[in-house]
């Protein structure tokens, strides 16, 4: 390849990166080249074991200690010093010219805005910081230039921000705080490792929205680090995909969407979920992993047409420091069908987890009812004594978030998987462990594997885990809490097409929580939107999805990124006033006001809307 | 922050009361009293005790009034500085243990002065420089100094000091200077032979410490916001010491609340076999005695030490990190 030329800031050519592991050397990247030019956005795509984040690493000059680059250039030439080339391959990493370009000339932001900041220094000492390091000021004007940044990434009220610590901040703010820190000293190149995976939709477009204004302002390029194809398309002008370390495909934004060549990316598209997929489509994992149908018998609801379970008048607080209290859920109220999947969808905080929680039973409601009409009629969840309470539960079970904390590293898979049989007391000894054979069977994991511990097992095999533990009492009711939003694009369309299958097989009924739109838009029937602690909207999924009334629904919709070049976000819409879940930003009609309460107004086809009592549907469809 | 101070001083009175009770009712469990051990020791020794003595020494104590009385004229007493009578030394509780307090004092805050300095340093080069031989051997030297046990180390320091030097290490002064008023001399005697008890008793201290900071380090090191100092530009040395050690620092805070009791108690067997002029020997033989006033007295001030120990960690806390500050008292 030719040197450098000035217009690109990075230049990486057959780079190599192996891992040091009980002497043995592991390569994890494998002759990768790539380039990000000046003033631009470049995606480097992958799921996670890619490469990915190891080649920013070394970048950055960050490698762990075991990382070593075996071969290869990272070329970076700074636009300031007339593209004077420093190959950052070859410099010691904790050597005065690499401590220069980190923080100074390349800024860095990561995917957890939770641990990302340290959480006993406030976010302006922070930032100033690493001003301090490569622009020193004195201390007067530090402040000031620190505040001026912190108004830029959209802080409010600057010089009381400065003063506050990170637990203060919500994730939006944080990430804003974390670009703040990478972009004062105005670097050449920002890299962004997944900056808005653990986001919300709504502020995940924010922060986008951010880095493109700064983008402008600064005029520095940015790598973009990501699995979300959506984002991808949003976001960038040049595309690299990686697999297993090596560079798959890699062009602008428009060859690689309009068209992609290699199978690998063809594959990655076909298994993120989006909105125009046909009922009964499913998705195409990358690795098909086939489970064993159960042999158990569907359950048959015919003739029966009460819902399986009623929720009604739910209402939970939690007490706050200096006396105040948070309404976290209130007056959340809803049915769920026989055989049918509801899903509940809202941002982080709008009290989704804490209703499904309250419905089994593992957080106590302030008020309210739950009522589950069994075969042997109806039983009211919040009244049972724990007596009857465990008697109760193999009707009701639940699937976690955390694929690593929600199973127990000290015990094996049969006993994580032969647990509830062990309380209930289901069977003997052999039976249970035939039990757990049948349902490794089911959820597509092979059963030698049930004398290994957890730690052996893949986020996506460990979630398979999690399933069959749920099915082990053969339960009618599964409370799926973001099953996968702790999995890559591939995982998660096998765990998706799995829950999807023993839903059929077994005719079981699923509240599917999720803050993610796709995945919920291809699991459910009916679909429930929470803001703020109560339900604002809640009707079939096409009704939803083609005429949402409500405003949050609406700005939800349109700040999910689709991986589709034609229908690119527009971010001066999707950010029109503010949080979009802040009912002040909302049209009066949905806003709780003294001239009387809200209620669920009928819009027809099952579909309903909260919003004040005098109006109408059609006051409603015209707001 | 005040509200939080003032909640914590006013949970430790309940705290100690209980505590005082326990203790209280302890003394009192065995079936004999100081009185009856105490006749019973003089008729095994042939000699007849002073009965009269005993009775008068009885009805001064309360022994005849019911045992809430008693045990509120004990705790009263506490109050107002009057700690009850030893009966085996036949002096007031405070005078009895008057110098060796200062004493113990003394040797205590050298050795938990030298396990911070040598602990701190170990601690952090062994988690920087985790699996390497240094950390390795370190570690090793750290588990010796854990697993032996503090008298037997004491042990083999007398013996090798007598047969290699012809020296007598025991005791925190020479012989001469007991019970003699303190003067340049008597102090320069204490501090030679000083460093001795220090290295034995923070031997095993140091061990624990280092292996406290090395593993709240290295749990400290793994997380992100190092990364981004790191990734900041900083210095690798200054990010080390701004973040994470900052951070771990916690559970050395937490720990100084320990460490207020252990230094009037704590190292009884080694005080014995170096013969130091310590409160530690002082408790042992008043359990041993039933000696119920010292023995009782001595346990409730080691109480009050742990408890208000306790308070300071925690204010402590709340000055170090805002987390606790800020957020302390929500319920979930």
């Amino acid at each position: 390849m030719a040197p450098a030329t000035p217009s690109d800031v990075l230049r990486i050519e057959d780079l190599r990166i192996s891992f040091e592991m009980h002497g043995h050397l592991n390569e994890v990247v494998k002759g990768v080249s790539l380039r990000v030019p000046a003033g631009r956005t470049v995606a480097l795509v992958g799921e996670s074991g890619s490469g990915k984040t190891v080649i920013s690493q070394a970048i950055m000059g960050l490698l762990p200690r075991n990382g070593i680059i075996s071969q290869g250039s990272i070329q970076f030439s700074d636009p300031l010093k007339d593209g004077k080339v420093l190959d950052i391959a070859q410099l010691p990493a904790d050597g005065s010219k690499m401590r220069k370009l980190r923080g100074g000339r390349i800024g860095m932001i990561f995917q957890e805005p939770m641990s990302s900041l340290s959480p006993v220094h406030t976010i302006g000492s922070q930032i100033e910081e690493a001003l301090q390091l490569h622009r020193p000021h004195p201390r007067k004007e530090a402040r000031a230039v620190t505040e001026k940044m912190l108004g830029l990434v959209g802080f409010r009220d600057p010089p009381r921000s400065y003063e506050r610590y990170s637990f203060e901040l919500s994730g939006g703010l944080r990430q804003r705080a974390m670009l703040a820190m990478a972009l004062i000293c105005h670097p050449a190149l920002l890299i962004a490792d997944e900056p808005t995976t653990a986001l919300d939709v709504t502020i995940q477009a924010q922060v986008l929205k951010l880095m493109k204004e700064l983008q402008r302002d600064i005029g520095m390029a940015i790598l973009l680090i990501t699995h979300d194809l959506g984002v991808v398309a949003n976001m960038a002008d040049e595309v690299v995909v990686v697999y297993r370390g090596e560079v798959m495909e890699a062009g602008t934004v428009e060859d690689i969407f309009r068209r992609p060549s290699h199978p690998y990316l063809k594959a990655l598209l076909k298994a993120s979920p989006d909105f125009d997929m046909q009922e009964g489509e499913r998705l195409v994992a990358l690795r098909n992993v086939a489970p064993v149908a159960p042999t158990r018998a569907k359950r048959v609801y015919e003739g029966n047409s009460a819902p399986l379970l009623s929720v009604r008048h739910l209402r939970k607080t939690y007490g706050s420091k200096g006396g105040g209290s948070v309404l976290a859920v209130d007056d959340v109220g809803f049915d769920i069908g026989r055989g049918e999947c509801l899903g509940l969808v809202g941002e982080s905080g709008s009290g989704k987890t804490t209703v499904g929680n309250m419905i089994m039973r593992a957080r106590k409601a302030d008020s309210g009812e739950v009522v589950f009409h069994g075969e042997k009629g109806a039983v009211d969840v919040l009244g049972l004594d724990s007596h009857a309470l465990k008697a109760f539960r193999p009707h009701m079970q639940m699937i976690f978030q955390d694929p690593v904390s929600s199973l127990s590293p000290r015990m094996t898979v049969l006993d994580i998987i032969r647990e509830p049989m062990i309380i209930q007391g289901r069977g003997d000894a052999n039976a249970q462990k035939q039990r757990a054979v049948e349902l490794m069977h089911a959820v597509g994991l092979d059963p030698r594997f049930l004398n290994r511990y957890p730690h052996s097992f893949s986020g996506g095999q460990r979630q398979r885990i999690g399933i069959a533990r749920a099915l082990a009492l053969d339960p009618d009711l599964i409370i799926c809490d973001e099953p996968v939003s702790a999995l890559d694009v591939s995982v998660q369309a096998q765990i998706l097409n799995l829950l999807k299958d023993l839903q059929a097989s077994l005719g079981l009924t699923y509240l599917f929580v999720s803050h993610n739109l796709a995945v919920v838009h291809y699991m459910a029937e009916r679909i429930a939107v929470m803001a703020r602690g109560r339900i604002v909207e809640i009707g079939p999924r096409q009704e939803l999805f083609r005429n949402p009334a409500h405003p949050y629904t609406r700005s939800l919709l349109k700040a999910v990124p689709l991986p589709d070049l034609d229908r690119k976000l527009d971010f001066d819409v999707a950010m029109s006033g503010g949080t979009a879940s802040d009912p002040a930003s909302w049209p009066t009609e949905f806003r709780d006001t003294k001239d009387g309460p809200l209620r669920m107004i009928d819009l027809g086809n099952e579909h309903s809307v909260l919003a004040a009592e005098r109006c109408t549907a059609h006051d409603i469809r015209c707001a | 922050m005040l509200r939080y101070i003032a909640r914590r001083i006013l949970i430790m009175i309940p705290t100690l009361l209980i505590t005082s009770a326990l203790i209280f009712t302890v003394m009192q469990l065995p079936p004999s009293d100081y009185f009856e051990t105490y006749v019973a020791e003089m008729a095994a020794q042939g000699e007849k005790a002073d009965m009269s003595r005993v009775e008068f020494l009885k009805k001064e104590y309360g022994f005849d009034k019911p045992l809430i009385e008693r045990y509120f004229l004990w705790v009263t007493g506490f109050v107002r500085g009057d700690f009850g009578y030893s009966f085996e030394y036949e002096m007031p509780v405070s005078d009895v243990v008057g110098e060796r307090l200062a004493l113990t004092v003394l040797v205590s805050f050298c050795t938990i002065l030298m396990t911070w300095i040598v602990a701190f340093p170990i601690g952090i080069y062994s988690a920087t420089h985790q699996y390497s031989w240094a950390d390795y051997g370190l570690t090793f030297i750290g588990l010796l100094g854990i697993a032996v046990p503090h008298f037997l180390l004491a042990l083999i320091f007398m013996y090798f000091a007598n047969v290699w030097f012809g020296l007598s290490i025991g005791g925190l002064m020479d012989p001469i200077y007991f019970n003699q008023p303190w003067n340049w001399a008597k102090v320069q005697s204490v501090l030679a032979h000083l460093w001795i008890p220090v290295l034995i008793i923070g031997a095993g201290g140091t061990g624990s410490m280092v292996r406290a900071i090395r593993a709240n380090l290295l749990d400290e090191l793994q997380k992100q916001y190092y990364v981004t100092a790191k990734a900041k530009g900083l210095p690798p040395g200054k990010a080390l010491v701004k973040y994470p050690l900052r951070m771990s620092l916690n559970f050395f805070v937490s720990h100084i609340g320990d460490v207020l009791p252990s230094i009037v108690s704590g190292s009884e067997l080694t005080a014995v076999v170096l013969s130091l002029q310590t409160t530690g020997p002082l408790l042992l033989r008043a359990l041993q005695s039933q000696d119920m006033y010292l023995a009782g007295s001595f346990l409730l001030f080691l109480s009050c030490l742990t408890v208000v120990g306790v308070l300071i960690s925690d204010i402590l806390l709340g000055f170090l990190d805002p987390r606790i500050r800020l957020q302390g008292g929500r319920t979930k």
